[in-house]
C-alpha cells in the first residue's frame, strides 16, 4: 500500500517539476526583463518606451496584422509575410547552390583544397558588407537583399553538407563497391542519403543566418517587410515600433528554428 | 598442402600485405574449389579480415596475386558477395528495401514481379517475413545478421565470402545463425569461404579448415579435412571422436604459432632489454 503511494507520489511531484520547467520558469524568466525594461524606461532611459505604451502604439499593427492602409504602414504580419517571401527566396538560392558544393568539397581532395581556403575567408564577411556589392551588380534593392540573404546564408549548409559526406561510413561505400554501384547510383542512393542528416543541420543554421540577415538587407534597402519598418519607425521617432519589430523578429526566428528541429528529429528517428 | 586442381574458382598465389610497417599477411597462398566450404579460423587481428578483403577485391596484396577462374582480381564484384563482419545494413532502407538494392542491381533484366519474387524468397529463408518493413534500428543483431546474409545469397554469387559473420552475437542468437548457416552450406551448393575466430564453428560448417597462424607475419598452416557426414547436428558433433581430434588438433597449431616469434619472424634488430608496454598481439 505504502508503496503504491510514494510512486504515486514521485509521479505528481515529478509532474509539477515538468510544469515548473516547461512554463512557470519561462514565464518568470519574461516577466523579470520586462520588470527591468519597465524600471529601466521609468528611471534613467526616459527615450525607452515602458511596456504599456509600447502595448498601446502596436495595439493597431497586432490586432489587425494583416492590414494594409499604406506602403509603409502595415500591419505586423503582413511586414512579417514580406520579409519571408524574400527569405525564402534567398535561402532556397542558398541550398541549392551550397549543397551541391558541401558534396563536391566532400567528395575531391582537389576541389577541397582548391576552394577550402577561399571559403573559410568569405564564410565570416558580414551582409552590411556584401549588400553594396548586390546593390552594385543588380541595380536594384529587391535582388541585391536576395543575393545578400544566400551569400550569407549558404555556409553552415556548404560545410555541414561537406561534413555529412565525409561521414559516410567505409562500410556503406564497401557496399556499393562490392554490388557495383554506378557513381550516380552510389552518389544518390548512398552518400545522399548517409549524408542527410548532416545537411539538415546545415539547412537549420542556415535558415536562422538568412533570418538574421533580412532585417540588415531591409534597413538599408528601405525595401518592406519587418527590418525596413523597423528602420522607418526609427526615423519616424516612433520608438514603440521598434521594440514591435525586434519582438517579431525574435518570434519568427524561433518559431523557424523549431520548425526546422521537428523536421530534423524526423528525419534522424527515420 | 592444398592438392593442386586444374581450375579452382578462387586462388591466392604468394599473397602478401602490409599495413604502414605493420607486416599482416606473409607469403599465403590458397586454392579454392567450386562448392567447397572453406573455412579459415584465426585470432582475433591475425587478419583474418584482411584476407578477406584481398579474396573479395576490396584490397590489393602488396605482393602475390588473388585470381578469380583464372582472372586476376582487381576489384570487388557482387560474384564474390561479401558478408561484412558490422552487417553494413543501410539504415535508412527497410530489410526489405536493403535486399531489393542488392537484388535490382545485380538482376537489373528481371521484370519487376521476378525480383520481387526473388526478393520474397530470400527473406522467407533467412526467416524475416514478419520484420521485412522493418528498419535495421528495430531489428536485434541476429536478424540484422540474417538481413545481410540475405541480401548476399539473393544476389547469387559464385563464391560467397563471409567476415566472422557471427562474431558480434550473443552465444545463443550465434548457436542459431550457425545452424542455419549450416543448412545453406549443406544445400546451396554455393562455394562459401568463412573466417572465424570459433573453431566449433569451423568444423561445424566446413569440408576444410585452414588455421591462420597469429600475426604479425600471419600465414596459412596446415590444412584439416573434415570429413563428418552433414547434416552435422550441434549435440552429436561434440560426442564424435573426429570433432574432439581435430578440435584439438586446430587449437594446438593455433596456440603453436603464439608462442614466442617463429624463427621466420624473428627482428632483424634484437629487442632492447626493456619491458614492452605494447598489449599482447
Amino acid at each position: 500500500m505504502s508503496k503504491e503511494t510514494v510512486a504515486k507520489d514521485t509521479f505528481s511531484k515529478e509532474a509539477m517539476e515538468r510544469w515548473l520547467a516547461a512554463i512557470a520558469l519561462p514565464l518568470i524568466g519574461a516577466g523579470a526583463v520586462v520588470a527591468l525594461w519597465s524600471l529601466t524606461s521609468a528611471t534613467f532611459a526616459e527615450s525607452l518606451p515602458s511596456p504599456a505604451k509600447t502595448w498601446e502604439v502596436s495595439r493597431p499593427y497586432i490586432v489587425e496584422p494583416f492590414e494594409k492602409r499604406g506602403e509603409l504602414d502595415q500591419g505586423i504580419l503582413r511586414f512579417t509575410w514580406y520579409s519571408l517571401e524574400r527569405v525564402v527566396k534567398g535561402y532556397t538560392i542558398a541550398i541549392l547552390i551550397g549543397a551541391p558544393v558541401g558534396f563536391l568539397l566532400g567528395m575531391s581532395k582537389l576541389f577541397r583544397g582548391s576552394f577550402d581556403p577561399i571559403i573559410q575567408i568569405l564564410r565570416p564577411v558580414s551582409p552590411l558588407a556584401w549588400l553594396p556589392l548586390g546593390l552594385v551588380l543588380f541595380q536594384k534593392p529587391e535582388p541585391a537583399g536576395i543575393f545578400t540573404i544566400a551569400m550569407c546564408s549558404m555556409w553552415p549548409t556548404v560545410l555541414n553538407t561537406a561534413l555529412g559526406v565525409r561521414a559516410v561510413p567505409q562500410d556503406y561505400l564497401n557496399v556499393a563497391r562490392v554490388l557495383k554501384l554506378s557513381r550516380m547510383k552510389t552518389l544518390f542512393k548512398i552518400m545522399l542519403p548517409a549524408a542527410l542528416p548532416y545537411m539538415f543541420t546545415g539547412f537549420r543554421l542556415s535558415l536562422g543566418i538568412a533570418w538574421l540577415v533580412i532585417v540588415a538587407a531591409e534597413m538599408l534597402t528601405g525595401a518592406p517587410g519587418v527590418g525596413g519598418f523597423l528602420w522607418q519607425e526609427y526615423n519616424a521617432l516612433i520608438y514603440e515600433h521598434i521594440i514591435l519589430c525586434i519582438l517579431t523578429i525574435g518570434f519568427v526566428g524561433y518559431g523557424l528554428d523549431r520548425l526546422m528541429g521537428v523536421a530534423e528529429k524526423r528525419l534522424r528517428t527515420a | 598442402m592444398t592438392t593442386p586442381s586444374l581450375r579452382p574458382i578462387l586462388s591466392l598465389r604468394g599473397v602478401s600485405k602490409s599495413y604502414g610497417t605493420t607486416h599482416v599477411l606473409d607469403d599465403i597462398s590458397l586454392d579454392i574449389e567450386a562448392g567447397e566450404v572453406v573455412v579459415i579460423v584465426g585470432f582475433s587481428g591475425a587478419g583474418k579480415s584482411t584476407l578477406i578483403s584481398l579474396m573479395c577485391g576490396l584490397d590489393q596484396p602488396d605482393s602475390g596475386e588473388v585470381t578469380f577462374k583464372g582472372s586476376k582480381v582487381t576489384e570487388p564484384g557482387p560474384e564474390r558477395m561479401l558478408v561484412f563482419q558490422n552487417y553494413s545494413l543501410l539504415p535508412w532502407l527497410s530489410a526489405l528495401d536493403n535486399v531489393a538494392l542488392a537484388v535490382d542491381q545485380v538482376f537489373p533484366g528481371w521484370s519487376k514481379e521476378k525480383r520481387q519474387t526473388h526478393i520474397d524468397r530470400f527473406i522467407n529463408m533467412v526467416g524475416l517475413d514478419h520484420a521485412r518493413d522493418r528498419k535495421p534500428a528495430q531489428l536485434s543483431g541476429g536478424m540484422r545478421q540474417r538481413v545481410a546474409l540475405a541480401r548476399a545469397l539473393a544476389t547469387d554469387p559464385e563464391v560467397l565470402l563471409m567476415d566472422e559473420p557471427l562474431s558480434a552475437l550473443d552465444a545463443l542468437t550465434r548457436a542459431t545463425l550457425q545452424d542455419g548457416l549450416e543448412r545453406i552450406a549443406r544445400t546451396s551448393g554455393k562455394t562459401i569461404v568463412l573466417v572465424t575466430n570459433d573453431v566449433d564453428e569451423a568444423i561445424l560448417l566446413a569440408d576444410r579448415i585452414i588455421p591462420l597462424s597469429a600475426g604479425p607475419r600471419a600465414t596459412l598452416g596446415p590444412e584439416f579435412p573434415i570429413t563428418i557426414p552433414r547434416p552435422r547436428e550441434r549435440r552429436a558433433l561434440n560426442q564424435m571422436p573426429e570433432f574432439r581430434h581435430v578440435r584439438t588438433a586446430v587449437v594446438d597449431y593455433l596456440l603453436s604459432t603464439k608462442r614466442g616469434p617463429r624463427p621466420a619472424a624473428a627482428p632483424a634488430i634484437a629487442p632492447l632489454a626493456v619491458p614492452s608496454l605494447e598489449p599482447a598481439p
